[in-house]
């Protein structure tokens, strides 16, 4: 079944970890750090699968229908929604980028 | 608890070696006279060597790159090292005196994503700055880089080692680096040479210069806080280890010997024998570090110090064992509260002021 994506033009970008920051992955859970402005994130789990895989061509409603409704065992929309909204933030934050077209 | 101390307590929990310094060179074309390494050392791990080896670390789980020396900048290799740190996502912060930094480098290092330079300035005065690197010129050399390297918007700290010739230096080097736009550090730091020679301990600031600092609230942040007897000790305190050295962080030289830190020159391996994780997880060295705790500190666990002293492990088996106080740390903590150490009660820790104190960072 597929997720409805409402309008919310997030679902169909094809997310990009960006390739200037520093990261790890310790018990499941992603450290982050942007150089440019010192900023350090840690991620849950949820947050760390949809990172992982943010290749730049897969979009964002594939990554959560292929790796985050069936593992993680959440609604397909409320994941959906909170996916979009995490990945909003990581943007503004310049270590992810949210592109409009996937990469080659 | 913020999210770098939230890190660093589970890799402690984990042993994983979150933070890695590696010195790639100990050749220098300065020739500090505080400097604690020999600069003729012909034996550097080749590029192949240290590509494997940040391949090692990052599967290991080190995240935190400090890439130093003597000069780093006189690897004809360096940018290809930092290439392939950055290409195994690790966080990387660089010290160098910056004298051979151009335009081409420093675009180089911002396009890279190197997260820090630190770099290492005396005084503002040149006079006082180029007699202590023994190189004419090199502070108006450093400081062009330093604005060569904020003008592509990296992250630059300034280093102030403090020693008696520039003991009342620190005052210009921040106005400089308030005025760069760079972090400003002090480090009221002489520490005895890696073959053991104590002699240069001799150029150490003398206790009323460290008082000085130790009251200047633009260093310290709060004086009252800063300089408060310590509490009662409690038992946390005496299960707690001394320092993340061996824990989470360790040092490689430049031909691969593996250290807890830079300055704890306990050998547990070297890279070129046997596989890093292997050193890390496996060696006698570590594992004795790692199963200090401070109430196994003969004198220490006494201190009423305990708790809030910046004792280091490396200076104390640099004075003859990894158990005992650091004689440095002793005056510190007694400059600091004015309270002496149980080490200084003892006669153990008698000797002048001898290393390092914790570094004390300030935003620019």
């Amino acid at each position: 079944m597929g997720i409805d994506p409402g309008d919310d033009p997030v679902t169909d970008s094809y997310p990009k970890r960006a390739a200037n920051v520093a990261a790890r992955v310790f018990q499941g859970e992603a450290i982050i750090m942007n150089p440019a402005d010192s900023t350090l994130f840690n991620l849950n789990e949820t947050a760390t699968a949809i990172w992982l895989a943010a290749d730049g061509k897969t979009t964002l409603r594939h990554i959560v229908e292929r790796d985050i409704v069936p593992a993680f065992d959440v609604d397909p929309e409320d994941a959906m929604r909170d996916a979009g909204e995490f990945a909003r933030s990581l943007a503004e934050h310049s270590i992810l980028t949210l592109q409009t077209e996937p990469d080659a | 608890m913020g999210i770098l101390e939230s890190i660093n307590r589970r890799a402690m929990d984990m042993a994983i070696p979150l933070s890695v310094h590696i010195d790639l060179t100990w050749r220098c074309n300065e020739r500090c006279i505080h400097c604690y390494l020999d600069h003729d050392d012909p034996d550097e791990l080749s590029l192949s060597e240290l590509r494997d080896l940040l391949d090692q670390m990052a599967d290991a789980g080190t995240m935190f790159l400090t890439l130093s020396g003597g000069e780093i900048f006189l690897r004809k290799d360096l940018f290809a090292i930092v290439e392939h740190a950055r290409l195994r996502g690790f966080d990387i912060k660089l010290k160098t005196n910056a004298v051979l930094i151009g335009e081409k480098e420093a675009a180089r290092i911002a396009e890279l994503g190197v997260h820090q330079v630190q770099i290492s300035v005396y005084s503002h005065v040149p006079q006082i700055h180029d007699a202590i690197t023994k190189a004419p010129g090199s502070l108006e050399k450093t400081v062009r880089a330093i604005g060569l390297l904020r003008a592509h918007r990296v992250h630059v700290v300034i280093a102030c080692v403090l020693m008696k010739p520039n003991a009342g230096a620190f005052e210009g080097v921040q106005k400089m680096a308030w005025d760069l736009g760079a972090e400003f550090t002090i480090d009221p730091t002489i520490t005895p040479h890696l073959n053991g020679d104590r002699s240069i301990l001799d150029l150490n600031i003398a206790r009323e210069d460290l008082r000085k600092i130790f009251e200047t609230e633009s260093l310290v942040g709060n004086v009252d806080a800063f300089t408060a007897p310590p509490g009662p000790v409690d038992e946390d305190t005496l299960d707690g280890t001394p320092c993340s050295a061996g824990h989470s962080s360790s040092y490689i030289s430049p031909h691969g010997d593996v250290y807890p830190c830079v300055q704890f020159p306990l050998t547990c391996g070297n890279v070129r024998q046997d596989r890093f994780m292997d050193i890390w997880q496996g060696s006698a060295g570590f594992g004795e570090v790692r199963a200090i705790r401070a109430r196994d500190l003969p004198v220490c666990s006494s201190c009423g110090h305990v708790g809030t002293c910046t004792r280091c492990p490396g200076l104390a088996y640099m004075e003859g064992s990894m158990y005992g106080p650091s004689s440095a740390d002793c005056e510190k903590s007694f400059v600091r509260t004015g309270i002496p150490s149980a080490g200084m009660r003892l006669g153990a820790a008698a000797r002048p002021m001898s290393g390092p104190l914790v570094q004390i960072t300030v935003a620019g």
